[in-house]
């Protein structure tokens, strides 16, 4: 991945990033989190493995934007109700927090490049030393979808 | 191009997620500034993963991605229950434990 693929990148990310956390209508912060999504996604293709980045633009960017916005059109108001809360001080954490976390990234070690697994070694990675955890997984989806309905459906106990 | 890059460009997403949680005054909002900083941590198991051909890192992003749909589908649905019997969308109109 060249240099100039990496600053566009990072670029765009960061300008969908901002328009994620400052856009008035959430209309526009969920399409611009698209973006990002969309963004990221590009940037797993780069990296080599382009079954994460199909992942990421089916699961992610299709399923989050359709509920997003979804829920906006079925709720009341989808603009900010009014100036941010308390933006210096959010601004200062948050820069507090990226100085800690950047202070740490300065140490990483150099890349030790390898080949990057393609989708059989990921599918059997998947189904033999993490099938647990892949089970596991399928069990909290389906968690999440019947609590989703079970709270989603004003109903209440006579 | 270096695994450390990538890495300082996801900490600055996740900061960025990190200001919309805290400065944003409706729900929905707050959860896509959430999801930012779900993608930032995907981006930066990715980087590892590529960075030093650790193959868990990519299973890890995987997850992380399965996770937090999960996480938005109920969030959401969260956000239509406050909505329809709170009638409202700010989480500062949510304060009945601190009267």
């Amino acid at each position: 991945m060249s240099d100039l693929v990496f600053w566009t990148g990072a670029v765009l990310l960061c300008a969908c990033a901002l328009a994620v956390v400052t856009a008035r209508s959430l209309y526009r912060a969920a399409y611009a989190l698209s973006g990002t999504l969309l963004v990221t996604a590009a940037f797993y293709a780069a990296l080599g493995s382009p079954l994460l980045a199909a992942v990421q633009v089916l699961l992610y960017t299709g399923g989050v934007l359709t509920l997003v916005v979804y829920a906006l059109v079925v709720s009341r108001g989808a603009t900010e109700t009014g100036p941010p809360r308390r933006p210096f001080a959010a601004a200062a954490t948050a820069a507090l927090v990226f100085g800690a976390l950047a202070s740490f990234g300065r140490s990483v070690p150099p890349a030790t490049p390898a080949a990057p697994p393609d989708g059989r070694e990921l599918g059997l990675l998947l189904f033999q030393r993490y099938l647990v955890p892949f089970e596991l997984l399928s069990l909290l989806l389906l968690a999440a979808l019947v609590g989703a309905l079970m709270v989603a459906r004003l109903e209440r106990a006579p | 191009m270096t695994p450390a890059r990538l890495l300082v460009l996801s900490f600055l997403l996740f900061s960025v997620g990190m200001y919309g949680v805290l400065a944003r005054r409706h729900l929905v909002g707050m959860l896509l500034s959430l999801e930012l900083m779900f993608n930032a941590g995907n981006l930066a198991a990715m980087a590892v993963a590529w960075g030093y051909g650790r193959a868990a890192g990519i299973l890890l992003a995987f997850f992380g991605i399965a996770v937090t749909v999960a996480e938005v589908a109920l969030g959401l649905a969260l956000f239509l229950l406050v909505d329809r019997i709170r009638r409202t969308t700010t989480p500062d109109d949510l304060s009945l434990l601190r009267r």
